[in-house]
């Protein structure tokens, strides 16, 4: 089903909602100056809820692209936008009670937090080279300014500029790549450009132009999803941005990604032969998808060993989470794009959690080093089990929900056949269990410096860490429901 | 005669003057024109691309909305570079090092 722009706004309404409450949240910002506050999060938080309404409504709808071939509303989508949301009022809660944010207004941060969620939806139902490009273009100039919202900091500020410089140039190759794409083809649509290249053929000379496309967008795409060797700002940005924006950036622009990675190469250059997906004869990208992914997770995890700022820590874990993210998508069977998105559901209550309790004892402590953690355990001992199960499952042992998502990871590099791949993989999560253990063992084992106050959590932190801790415990008991959705989910529109 | 292999070899030598510019600058200002260099020698691209071996003006209506984002994006640079301004007093990109450990 192809509509037109009018047709098109039944199935918009999750993102028209969102639009409308980014202009709703800035005049409330400007209007009512005693009772802002209180209200500006209070909108926000309905806004996304709204949204979600929506979008739990569309899921009867059908496929369709929308505003004349722009976008496409198919279950893929229906997942991201469930999975964006979702993070987006985790990431809005975690905000409200976090010390480095206080420090400023925070008006313009609900409205900032609204239009990245509504760029980063946009971006991941994008089926056409100039709605992906502008959709990524508003996800970033709105994640940089979040980055620099602590205007007197100067951590914050470099970030922000090492993040926009490097965003800009990454964004730019990829703008470059698409262009080429486009003179090969002829078309900025995703569909026709695969019918473009099965039609003509790739061979000779355009095998090396079709090299030079895939690494000039993979730029863009490893930007966003802090893969190497595009992944130089991570660190800095993650330790520069305020605590709350990190956890969000280092799940939520990441998936989006993700996404966005797959609608390229599932829609654009992957043709379906019978039931399964194949390449387009000439252009081989599993190849470098594979060379990325190793290279990501091996640098990543080796990196994080000598980190002793946490923040910095759990952004070389990141890194490394995106190259086990990336194993299912070189497999090109449904088996691997559902263990993707499985992957990304359970990293989002794993990592959102640990830069939780980052953010909590960042609150009374005022720091980010690992040594300062020892002793935490008798200050506050749910706090310090909590997260110890957050790095039991990012490093993926049971019965934590971790294990859950390496397992339909490297189940499916194992049924294609690609054992060495799976080897690297586990390899790479031992090496990983010695920097989350440290925390652990720092943060339980070891005798801090003999200040035994409590620590103090306000009730909202306490209860959102809860509502973190549950998925990572229950996810891997009742695994069945997350299943069946993501395996309903793995269809692409105008492909499998 | 102008050809389309004129048009690329103009936009390719920008887009490399352009990641010359943003590797080589201390500048945070001269590495932003590197930066507008490589997304115009995009532009180029796609408007030359439209003109003369598509017969849509896809391209065309692509490379506005690149022209669009630019400017956002140039705005967005020069307002953070204008805050790490006041706090350093300088916009040289060697002295904003403090997030080297």
């Amino acid at each position: 089903m192809i509509l037109d722009n009018l047709q098109s706004l039944r199935f918009f309404l999750p993102e028209l909602t969102l639009i409308l409450a980014i202009l709703v949240v800035i005049l409330c910002d400007i209007t009512f100056k005693s009772l802002r506050n209180v209200l500006n999060p209070l909108l926000t938080m309905a806004a996304l809820v709204l949204a979600f309404y929506f979008t739990l409504q569309l899921n009867q709808a059908g496929d369709a692209t929308l505003f004349r071939g722009m976008l496409a509303t198919d279950s893929f989508a229906q997942f991201f936008k469930i999975f964006l949301l979702l993070a987006a009022f985790l990431v809005l809660l975690g905000s409200l009670h976090s010390e480095e944010l206080s420090q400023v207004h925070q008006g313009e941060f609900f409205v900032l937090l609204l239009a990245v969620t509504v760029g980063m939806i946009l971006m991941s139902n994008s089926i056409h080279l100039a709605m992906l490009y502008l959709s990524l273009e508003l996800v970033s100039l709105t994640s940089y300014i979040m980055v620099g919202y602590l205007r007197n900091d100067r951590l914050s500020n470099e970030a922000s500029l090492k993040y926009i410089l490097f965003g800009a140039i990454s964004t730019g190759s990829m703008l470059y790549g698409f262009s080429l794409l486009y003179g090969m083809t002829g078309s900025l649509s995703l569909f026709a450009i695969r019918d473009a290249l099965l039609a003509q053929g790739v061979h000779g000379f355009n095998q090396f132009t079709i090299l030079l496309i895939l690494v000039l967008t993979l730029a863009g795409f490893g930007f966003k999803t802090a893969a190497v060797p595009f992944h130089f700002w991570c660190p800095d940005v993650y330790a520069g941005a305020p605590t709350p924006v990190t956890a969000f950036l280092s799940v939520a622009p990441k998936a989006a990604g993700f996404a966005i990675l797959l609608r390229f190469f599932f829609s654009g250059l992957t043709q379906s032969v019978g039931s399964q997906w194949g390449l387009v004869s000439g252009i081989n990208w599993p190849i470098v998808l594979i060379a990325i992914s190793v290279l990501t997770m091996t640098l990543g995890n080796i990196a994080a060993l000598t980190q002793n700022n946490l923040k910095r820590m759990l952004a070389y874990s990141s890194i490394a989470h995106a190259g086990y993210i990336m194993m299912g998508a070189v497999v090109l069977t449904r088996d691997g794009m559902k263990s993707m998105l499985i992957y990304m559901f359970i990293y989002l209550f794993m990592n959102l959690g640990a830069f939780h309790v980052v953010t909590i004892i960042y609150n009374s402590e005022k720091t980010f080093d690992i040594e300062d953690y020892k002793g935490m355990f008798h200050r506050a001992p749910f706090l310090s089990t909590a997260m110890g199960v957050f790095m039991l499952s990012l490093i993926g042992i049971p019965p934590f929900a971790g294990f859950l998502g390496k397992l339909y990871v490297f189940g499916a590099v194992i049924n294609k056949g690609l054992f060495w791949f799976a080897v690297v993989g586990t390899l790479n999560a031992a090496v990983a269990a010695f920097y989350y253990m440290r925390v652990v063992k720092a943060m339980i084992i070891e005798e801090g410096n003999g200040n035994t106050a409590p620590l103090q959590i306000s009730f909202l932190n306490q209860a959102l860490l809860v509502a973190l801790l549950l998925p990572n415990i229950l996810l891997t008991i009742f695994w069945n429901p997350i299943d069946r959705w993501t395996a309903a989910s793995v269809k692409l529109f105008g492909g499998l | 005669m102008i050809t389309l292999s004129h048009y690329l070899l103009v936009s390719a030598a920008l887009f490399s003057l352009g990641i010359l510019g943003v590797m080589t600058r201390k500048n945070a200002v001269n590495v932003l024109m590197g930066i507008e260099l490589i997304l115009n020698s995009a532009n180029i691209n796609l408007v030359a691309f439209s003109r003369y071996s598509s017969h849509t003006i896809d391209g065309q209506m692509f490379a506005i909305f690149v022209i669009v984002v630019a400017a956002a994006e140039v705005a967005v640079a020069l307002a953070i570079i204008l805050t790490l301004y006041r706090i350093l007093s300088t916009v040289n990109l060697d002295q904003a090092d403090s997030l080297k450990r």
